[in-house]
């Protein structure tokens, strides 16, 4: 079981994000299960979306509450929500914004976790960039795959086409695969900084 | 939810919004407008005693009828209900379970169906989606078969906004298992009748009995159906109840709805350290299924009953059911009110109370995660000042900020 827990605000596609990726799981044959944490229907008001991807049924019904991985669409949580509950230093750490960790006053925060599975990404502005719109959620689902390989970028790409059609589809594609290139060339990097 | 819905060909819809609820009776009202759906008339009405009272009219004249509610609706909704059942229409419902107020909060609890258990509606309760989607269609036939309303019952946001696969029968496969809707009674212009006479004290019992029977053929027929269903779309769904690892089970979990999703997966990490431990979820609690109950938990040591609605003043609602079941018989029997409000039902909180329970350190009557000193400071207050203030914005005021955590 692939336990991911993503946190935005109310407006930023954070429930569409969990489902969007629980959409690609089903396209790759898994089993998924995407559901909002309720009640916060209000724009701006911090929202936690939470998707589980597994080879076999899902019966559990509990929130996530120790996530493997985590993706952040709004780095203004950071210090304001307790984005980070329940997560362990072999998890995976993606966060919107065009800042490092240590810019996000982070960098002793994260000291304890695997370098290679931690990233910011600039996903509001590969959005803009390609849909017009600084909506980062598809485009972080291009990261997320890039990062974690939990999931194939084809089969975001193919739950981004199923869940919405014609320009906003094709635009939301672009971003996602923009920010999967991003990410792994800053994996590149990184490796290559720190020769395994 | 509302494609199986519309795979029933319901005929007449009328519904009112309300949380968790609301997408099914609007995608629904899509597939009318589209013209997917037909031929079918959705109402939209003022209010929900007007939903079930147009559902009632709706039904007495030959339509098949579905509605759906939740919390507040299904109590404003309350009176019609009894006729509902009273008169005999087979009207179904979708109850998308939800707390009530007071305190307002649109979070799962089973406090609404469970306050109307005796309102002479059958009440199926689904474990997953897609035992929501298959019960839909099992529960018209079962309607009208009896000529009784069904309520199936799923547990609000858990299920409602979850997001996971299901698999969706085909219109024919529908087709064949619900023929179409053979009324016991029609209101028809052509040949006048009455549906609804005042009946007095001498034959007002037999009426109501009549419903009590239809019920106990419930329990019959509930498994036939789900025996027939299973034999045409191939999946075992509904029936009375359903058990998980009973046979060596010293202590049993009995609950209903998706919660027993997470008590599986928390019995197989406590099977792997050798507790015996079981489940028992009912599908079916209205007819109670007395002998099925009797029979999957006689033989253990002792019984949890895991209940997400409280009944003030005594305590559990389905563990008085279950001891009826298991009158008796000498067992421990322990009742954990749980999930209230849409408090998260954790793996870990099962975990350290299934425990507590094979050892015997529960209490009669527990509740799962309460916080006590929050509890006990609003007690405190009680004591120490007659103005002490409102309950809920005390306690409120002592937790602090909300959406704070991470969960």
């Amino acid at each position: 079981m692939f336990e991911v827990r993503i946190h935005g605000r109310g407006g930023q596609g954070v429930v569409t994000a969990a489902e969007l990726l629980s959409l690609a799981a089903f396209d790759e044959g898994r089993y998924a299960q995407a559901f909002p944490s309720f009640g916060s229907e209000r724009m701006g008001a911090p929202v936690v979306a939470f998707c589980r991807i597994d080879d076999r049924e899902i019966r559990t019904r509990e929130p996530i509450i120790e996530p493997d991985a985590l993706i952040i669409q709004d780095a203004t949580l950071l210090h304001q929500v307790d984005v980070f509950g329940g997560c362990r230093p072999d998890g995976f750490i993606l966060i919107n914004t065009t800042k490092s960790f240590d810019a996000l006053g982070l960098g002793d925060f994260v000291g304890a976790f695997r370098a290679e599975r931690l990233l910011t990404v600039p996903a509001s502005e590969l959005a803009r960039e390609h849909t017009g719109r600084a909506v980062a959620n598809a485009a972080l689902l291009g990261g997320f795959a890039a990062l974690s390989r939990a999931i194939a970028l084809d089969a975001v790409s193919r739950a981004i086409r199923e869940r919405f059609g014609g320009a906003v589809a094709e635009g939301n594609v672009a971003a996602a695969k923009a920010a999967h290139t991003w990410v792994m060339d800053e994996l590149r990097e990184l490796s290559g900084a720190t020769p395994a | 939810m509302a494609e199986a819905v519309a795979l029933c060909r319901p005929e007449v819809i009328c519904a009112y919004p309300i949380s968790p609820q609301t997408h099914i009776v609007e995608n629904l009202s899509r597939l009318v407008k589209s013209g997917e759906l037909a031929p079918c008339e959705f109402v939209n009405v003022e209010s929900e005693f007007a939903a079930m009272s147009a559902s009632i009219g709706a039904s007495a004249t030959g339509a098949r009828a579905y509605t759906a509610t939740a919390s507040q609706g299904l109590l404003y909704m309350t009176e019609a209900l009894y006729n509902a059942s009273g008169l005999g229409l087979p009207i179904v419902m979708t109850v998308a379970n939800r707390a009530i107020g007071a305190p307002i909060n649109i979070w799962n609890d089973h406090s609404d169906s469970m306050s109307q258990r005796d309102s002479g509606w059958i009440q199926l309760y689904a474990e997953t989606n897609q035992e929501a989607l298959d019960l839909h269609i099992q529960a018209f036939r079962l309607a009208e078969e009896l000529s009784t309303p069904v309520m199936v019952c799923m547990d609000g946001f858990i299920l409602t906004h979850a997001v996971e696969r299901v698999e969706m029968p085909t219109q024919e496969q529908v087709d064949a298992f619900l023929p179409p809707f053979q009324p016991r009674q029609l209101l028809d212009p052509d040949e006048p009748i009455t549906i609804g006479a005042m009946v007095g004290p001498e034959a007002f019992m037999e009426v109501k009995y009549l419903a009590h029977a239809k019920q106990m053929q419930a329990l019959e027929l509930i498994p036939e159906i789900a025996a027939d269903f299973k034999d045409a779309f191939g999946r075992d769904s509904g029936g009375l109840i359903r058990s998980y690892r009973v046979e060596d089970a010293e202590t049993i979990v009995l609950a209903l709805g998706s919660v027993l999703g997470t008590i599986k997966d928390t019995i197989d990490e406590l099977r792997e350290g050798g507790m015996k431990v079981g489940a028992v979820g009912i599908t079916s609690f209205r007819p109670f299924p007395l002998g099925a109950v009797r029979a999957a938990l006689g033989h253990a040591q002792r019984v949890l009953v895991l209940e997400k609605a409280l009944a003030v003043g005594i305590g559990g609602i389905v563990s008085a059911n279950v001891r009826m079941a298991l009158a008796g018989i000498q067992l421990h029997g322990y009742t954990v009110i749980a999930g209230l409000g849409g408090r998260p039902i954790t793996k870990a909180s099962l975990h350290r109370l299934f425990t507590d329970a094979a050892a015997d350190r529960l209490e009669p009557l527990t509740f799962l995660d309460m916080d006590w000193d929050v509890v006990n400071r609003e007690l405190q207050r009680m004591r120490s000042s007659r103005a002490s203030g409102p309950h809920a914005e005390n306690i409120l005021r002592d937790v602090g900020p909300v959406a704070a955590g991470p969960v």
